[in-house]
């Protein structure tokens, strides 16, 4: 849950990418990085292993302003996506207020994402949360590499496979061209923040 | 299992005055009243220093999360003593409440003992708030 400072009127919102193992949901957050490096004050953190994968997390907190009088803190994280790094998954989705689920659009990789679509909702419902009420976003990735000649799944299918259900907003996106990077992201901060209004009143 | 904090004014205010005078005033540089999910609920320091803040708290949330679940898979239920030092700075990591991390970071001229000592009264002060 999102924590809500009322001596100095802020709120700490807490958004965090999932999705299978080397589908670019770091790639998302340094592009973020770079694009917005004005509004961003401190350094994105990351933990990786020697292999350049990511091992616990990737931080970035930024600001976007107020909103009923509170300033708002934006905390992106990733988490590890390789099937063996679940317990440390579970710990960073811990107050999560807001998911971005960032599939891989490869043709290889389609029983990645349905399989890590359902370890989220495995590990929210550890949580007490349930997929269908938390805002999320998905947005599927890698859509460049079908100029490259590498087949990908069409839109259609990582609809049915992966939303069909949960019908979230998605993004087609190349998140090493930075296409619709910051779309996602301000689609998933709009649906958090919405959701939070209320207790804001 | 969810959680959710949530302080009022004056509950945070009596938090500050608590870390001021039990830990702050006594040398130590900073202090961060900090959630499991890494949100930062309190922070104050010494004035000597400029650290990130967001950035330690979401490490710390998932460094005492890992090390809780070592103490787990040797079958202990936590470890009661979290301490990193440093040749200049160390951390010390208390936890005040199910859900809640007190971390406060402190030089060489306060000794261990003595800040186990404040940080565990401030920490039955800061039960008495919530």
């Amino acid at each position: 849950m999102a924590l809500i400072n009322p001596k100095k009127r802020e709120v700490q919102v807490k958004i965090v990418y999932y999705g299978p193992g080397r589908g670019g949901k770091t790639t998302n957050l340094e592009y973020i990085n770079r694009k917005f490096k004005k509004r961003i004050l401190n350094e994105m953190v990351t933990v990786k292993t020697y292999g350049d994968r990511t091992l616990f997390f990737d931080f970035l907190p930024f600001d976007i302003g107020e909103i009923k009088g509170h300033s708002i803190k934006i905390q992106l994280y990733t988490v590890p996506g390789q099937v063996k790094y679940n317990a440390t998954r579970r710990l960073v989705l811990r107050g999560v207020d807001g998911i971005v689920f960032v599939a891989d659009s490869m043709d290889l990789r389609r029983e990645m994402n349905i399989r890590s679509l359902q370890n989220l909702k495995e590990n929210l419902e550890s949580f007490n949360k349930n997929i269908f009420n938390i805002p999320l976003v998905m947005q599927y990735n890698k859509r460049d590499l079908s100029d490259e000649g590498i087949p990908i799944l069409s839109v259609e299918t990582l609809e049915k496979d992966l939303n069909s259900r949960l019908k979230a907003p998605c993004f087609s996106a190349s998140a090493i061209r930075g296409d619709n990077v910051a779309a996602t992201m301000k689609k998933v901060i709009a649906l958090t923040v919405t959701s939070l209004r209320k207790k804001l009143e | 299992m969810e959680f959710t904090i949530d302080f009022t004014k004056e509950q945070i205010e009596s938090i500050e005055e608590i870390l001021q005078k039990e830990l702050i005033d006594m040398g130590v540089q900073s202090v961060i009243l900090m959630d499991l999910a890494g949100n930062v609920i309190v922070n104050l320091d010494s004035g000597e220093t400029d650290h990130d803040v967001f950035s330690l708290a979401a490490l710390a949330a998932g460094n005492y999360g890992a090390v809780s679940a070592m103490a787990n898979i040797i079958g202990e239920q936590e470890f009661s003593l979290l301490f990193h030092k440093g040749e200049e700075e160390s951390i010390h990591f208390s936890k005040v409440a199910d859900d809640l991390l007190l971390l406060t970071i402190f030089n060489k001229n306060v000794s261990l003992g003595f800040l186990r000592l404040k940080v565990a009264e401030a920490v039955k002060r800061i039960k008495n708030v919530i």
